[in-house]
């Protein structure tokens, strides 16, 4: 299976072995707050702890600005970014609405009236 | 001898746990999902199993990114739930059988599928919630169960027809099992969604029921189905539905549909469940 294949899905992210190693010490840190001190410690200082890690620096600018998009596109996966998201007590369905520059109202909305129509966003050639 | 006598599709979204530990099963929200769940919880209670093989994925719980393994079969005595980030859900621990648990790992390994063997490891919502869906709040679990946690994470993940081919080794093994058992094989995951990205929401309800329909009728066309296509039409978490081909892999090549169910949505979520027997049983 080719890269390119996924590339012509629009707005979709494919954690490849790629982004892993991209995004390898990003995924790291997010796991580390699976951990209630490392949480706290990330939460009194966050740059402080963000400098444990030997993170590129947007990916630390990524994680301060909670830029959800951002830390995506530099190797993070979804499921590892969501552990910040945990530790600012928000919730899965707010990070997924911000991807899509919606409120979280707004994407609730949409998601109880049967959700984003894949119409026009399958494919970037327009093969499919 | 142990016997396979049933196959369970079900969706696994963690804010159905939420809802449910939360009691918020009667909100306009839910209450239609626990509905939707109604006449298998019935049936369950009358065809209760002694063995639930749940195939799920973890969602970066028991796994980080330093292991990876594409299959991983649960041979522990017990397994707790996870703390996914807001402390374990307060739900029983899950009691495994770990004597069927090697015999399976003895068997399709010979059969050349390299399971990996968790002699300790926590459960997360993809395991969980589908018991709770399907078997309420019980103070024990009234199964024991054996996880199979599949690699749908981090690419390449295994193709649709290496999943369905995995179910058909684990029924080998199961038959091949001397004692008498009653045992259920569950796949979860899915349906439709996708957490990021500009297609963040995405449904596909024609797409999931076509689905639904030939993982009865014609499976062949999803064991074929690309990675690709999958993500393209069911997003990028939709992804997780080649794990119900491990279900329908075990099951045999003719089955009877029982019982089906659609609800669109669960949170990000598009839930799908079937109940399915073979049909020689």
């Amino acid at each position: 299976m080719s890269h390119a294949t996924f590339d012509d899905i629009p707005g979709t992210y494919v954690f490849t072995g790629e982004r892993a190693r991209e995004g390898r010490h990003l995924n790291r840190f997010c796991m580390s707050l699976m951990s209630p001190a490392n949480r706290a410690r990330f939460k009194a200082d966050e740059r402080a702890y963000l400098d444990e890690w030997p993170m590129h620096e947007a990916q630390k600018q990524a994680v301060l600005k909670r830029d959800f998009e951002a830390l995506l596109e530099q190797g993070g996966n979804i499921f590892f970014v969501l552990k910040i998201a945990a530790v600012d007590g928000r919730t899965t369905q707010s990070v997924a609405a911000s991807f899509a520059g919606q409120s979280t109202e707004e994407y609730a909305a949409m998601m109880r009236s049967g959700g984003r129509s894949p119409a026009g966003l399958k494919s970037i050639s327009g093969r499919f | 001898m142990a016997r396979i006598t049933a196959g369970i599709g079900s969706s696994h979204v963690p804010a159905i746990g939420a809802a449910l530990d939360g009691g918020r099963t009667a909100h306009p929200d839910w209450a239609p999902i626990f509905q939707g769940y109604e006449w298998s919880r019935e049936w369950l209670e009358a065809h209760k199993p002694d063995v639930v093989i749940l195939v799920y994925n973890d969602h970066a719980s028991a796994f980080s990114l330093d292991i990876v393994p594409t299959f991983a079969i649960g041979c522990a005595d017990s397994f707790a739930p996870a703390d996914e980030g807001w402390g374990p859900r307060r739900i029983p621990v899950v009691y495994g059988h770990s004597k069927l648990a090697w015999h399976i790992a003895n068997s399709v390994v010979l059969d050349e599928f390299d399971l990996t063997i968790m002699n300790k490891m926590d459960v997360d919502h993809g395991l969980t919630v589908p018991l709770s869906l399907l078997l309420g709040q019980p103070a024990a679990w009234p199964v024991k169960v054996i996880p199979l946690a599949v690699n749908v994470i981090q690419y390449p993940t295994p193709t649709a027809n290496r999943c369905f081919r995995l179910g058909e080794a684990i029924a080998r093994a199961v038959q091949s099992f001397p004692e008498d058992l009653n045992v259920q094989v569950w796949g979860t995951g899915g349906m439709s969604h996708q957490l990021s990205g500009r297609r963040a929401g995405l449904i596909n309800r024609e797409w999931d029921l076509k689905f639904l329909d030939q993982l009865t009728a014609d499976p062949d066309a999803l064991r074929t189905m690309s990675h690709a296509e999958y993500v393209r039409e069911a997003g990028s978490e939709g992804m997780e539905l080649i794990m119900w081909l491990t279900m329908r892999g075990a099951l045999g090549p003719k089955i009877r549909e029982l019982h089906r169910f659609y609800h669109v949505p669960a949170s990000n979520t598009a839930v799908g469940h079937v109940v399915f027997t073979p049909e020689n049983n």
